[in-house]
């Protein structure tokens, strides 16, 4: 089954169709379980980064007043955050998740040149967005145990430091300033905001993914679940 | 998927290097205050001044300058009832000091201006027993409680100015309590009366576990 499915992309791949086709041919990029664990993370960052502001800018702590209540929404979304990654790992495709945090642990020649700024092929994931989710998997581990800490904290002078709330605000310029990245990338910028397809419904295009994504596309990358509506 | 030779797992020792600097922050700490402390005259122009405005109740308390009142009584010979022009009359007192919040934040160099308790308190004549203050905030259910003794330290006061601007309602206005030797939850925000008493009490953060004497870095589990 799969030597035919990828035998059929390989002879796409060396004879590409016509651009300016009406249906381009689609490539899946992302599992169910994949665009779960992201959309999953992303709603939880921007409540906690709302409520957390909240808790943190005066003008805001004033403008909204509630402290209690703020608290209350900052600290179960987090919570709950936690119990849907652990579900969704939990009943998904496990051994999917498992490969793909080898494949953005491992960085080849091509990622390494790729890193210096010269262009080389790639991936599924291309060497930056590796690293980006090695930084986000750490923030979002740090997150998780500085607001442990601070909520014992509250209940306990053994896990009291008197770092830890800084280290919390200093996570949340950072992800902040690596979402700014990451939202450029996937909104806005014209080449490669196609990405966020991927993301969306779980297949790119092919053609863009052959530019953007080459050894990926001829490794044998697999057409989409569903075939995407015809317009 | 197969790694050749050449793969390095250069992800994962990047998630463990900021792990672990991470987790070094939150030991060491006292360097990263540091940074935060140098870089405030930049946040303060889009995060924050390095103030954070902490409440336990929903709204913050509403100060009207013809109807506030502060009360004193308790062990007192002449309990006082005064009003924001009457505070104003009294001697005024100002200082440079240093805030520091029990959370691990800090702010250097606070301006504040106000009364002293010698002060505020002479026209209430403190009975002999009377051995301490306790703090009765407009932001229901916050007290807090000092001894005579610490009230009367020369850098504790009522302010009624930070940084050379009337106390703004964030930060609790009217009148707040500003003890710099002590944690921040001391300094009671929104002050609308001040009880004498034979001994302290516990304050709204001791009854959740916090100390009484809050002195800075040698309290509450530092």
């Amino acid at each position: 089954m799969t030597a035919t499915r990828s035998s059929a992309i390989r002879t796409a791949t060396e004879a590409p169709p016509p651009t300016g086709t009406r249906s381009p041919r689609y490539v899946r990029r992302f599992s169910r379980t994949e665009r779960a664990i992201h959309w999953i993370h992303a709603a939880a960052f921007f409540v906690l980064l709302g409520s957390g502001l909240v808790l943190y800018l005066p003008f805001l702590s004033e403008a909204v007043g509630r402290r209690p209540l703020v608290k209350d929404v900052h600290l179960y979304t987090a919570a709950a955050w936690a119990a849907a990654l652990l579900l969704v790992v939990l009943v998904g495709d496990r051994r999917g998740v498992r490969r793909t945090i080898r494949e953005l642990e491992y960085f080849d020649t091509d990622d390494r040149r790729w890193l210096r700024g010269r262009r080389s092929p790639q991936g599924r994931f291309n060497a930056g967005q590796k690293l980006n989710a090695a930084a986000t998997a750490a923030l979002a581990f740090l997150f998780g145990l500085s607001g442990l800490l601070l909520w014992l904290g509250e209940r306990d002078t053994t896990f009291r430091f008197a770092s830890t709330v800084l280290v919390h605000d200093w996570l949340t310029f950072v992800s902040v300033a690596l979402l700014a990245g990451h939202l450029y990338l996937a909104v806005i910028h014209p080449k490669t905001r196609h990405a966020l397809r991927g993301m969306t419904t779980g297949s790119v295009r092919e053609d863009w993914a052959r530019e953007h994504h080459e050894k990926w596309v001829a490794s044998g990358a697999e057409p989409p679940e569903t075939p995407p509506a015809r317009s | 998927m197969d790694h050749s030779s050449d793969s390095r797992p250069y992800g994962r020792r990047a998630f463990l290097g900021i792990v672990a600097a991470g987790i070094g922050a939150l030991v060491v700490g006292r360097p990263l205050e540091r940074v935060t402390a140098h870089l405030s005259p930049i946040t303060s122009l889009f995060v924050s001044d390095g103030w954070r405005i902490y409440t336990v109740a929903s709204t913050m308390p509403e100060f009207d300058p013809n109807t506030w009142r502060l009360e004193i009584g308790g062990l007192v010979s002449n309990p006082q009832t005064l009003s924001y022009d009457d505070l104003l009359s009294l001697p005024q007192a100002e200082q440079v000091s240093t805030f520091h919040c029990v959370t691990g934040w800090t702010v250097e160099d606070v301006h504040w201006a106000g009364v002293r308790f010698a002060d505020l308190l002479a026209a209430a004549k403190p009975l002999p027993q009377a051995k301490a203050l306790s703090f009765v905030s407009a932001e229901l259910p916050y007290v807090d409680s000092l001894t005579l003794e610490q009230v009367l330290e020369p850098d504790v006061m009522l302010a009624h100015r930070l940084d050379g601007a009337p106390l703004s309602q964030p930060h609790g206005a009217p009148v707040r309590v500003v003890i710099p030797e002590m944690y921040g939850y001391k300094g009671v925000k929104w002050l609308q009366r001040i009880e004498l008493t034979a001994a302290p009490i516990d304050g709204y953060w001791e009854q959740r576990g916090y100390d009484r004497d809050a002195f800075v870095g040698h309290s509450n589990g530092y």
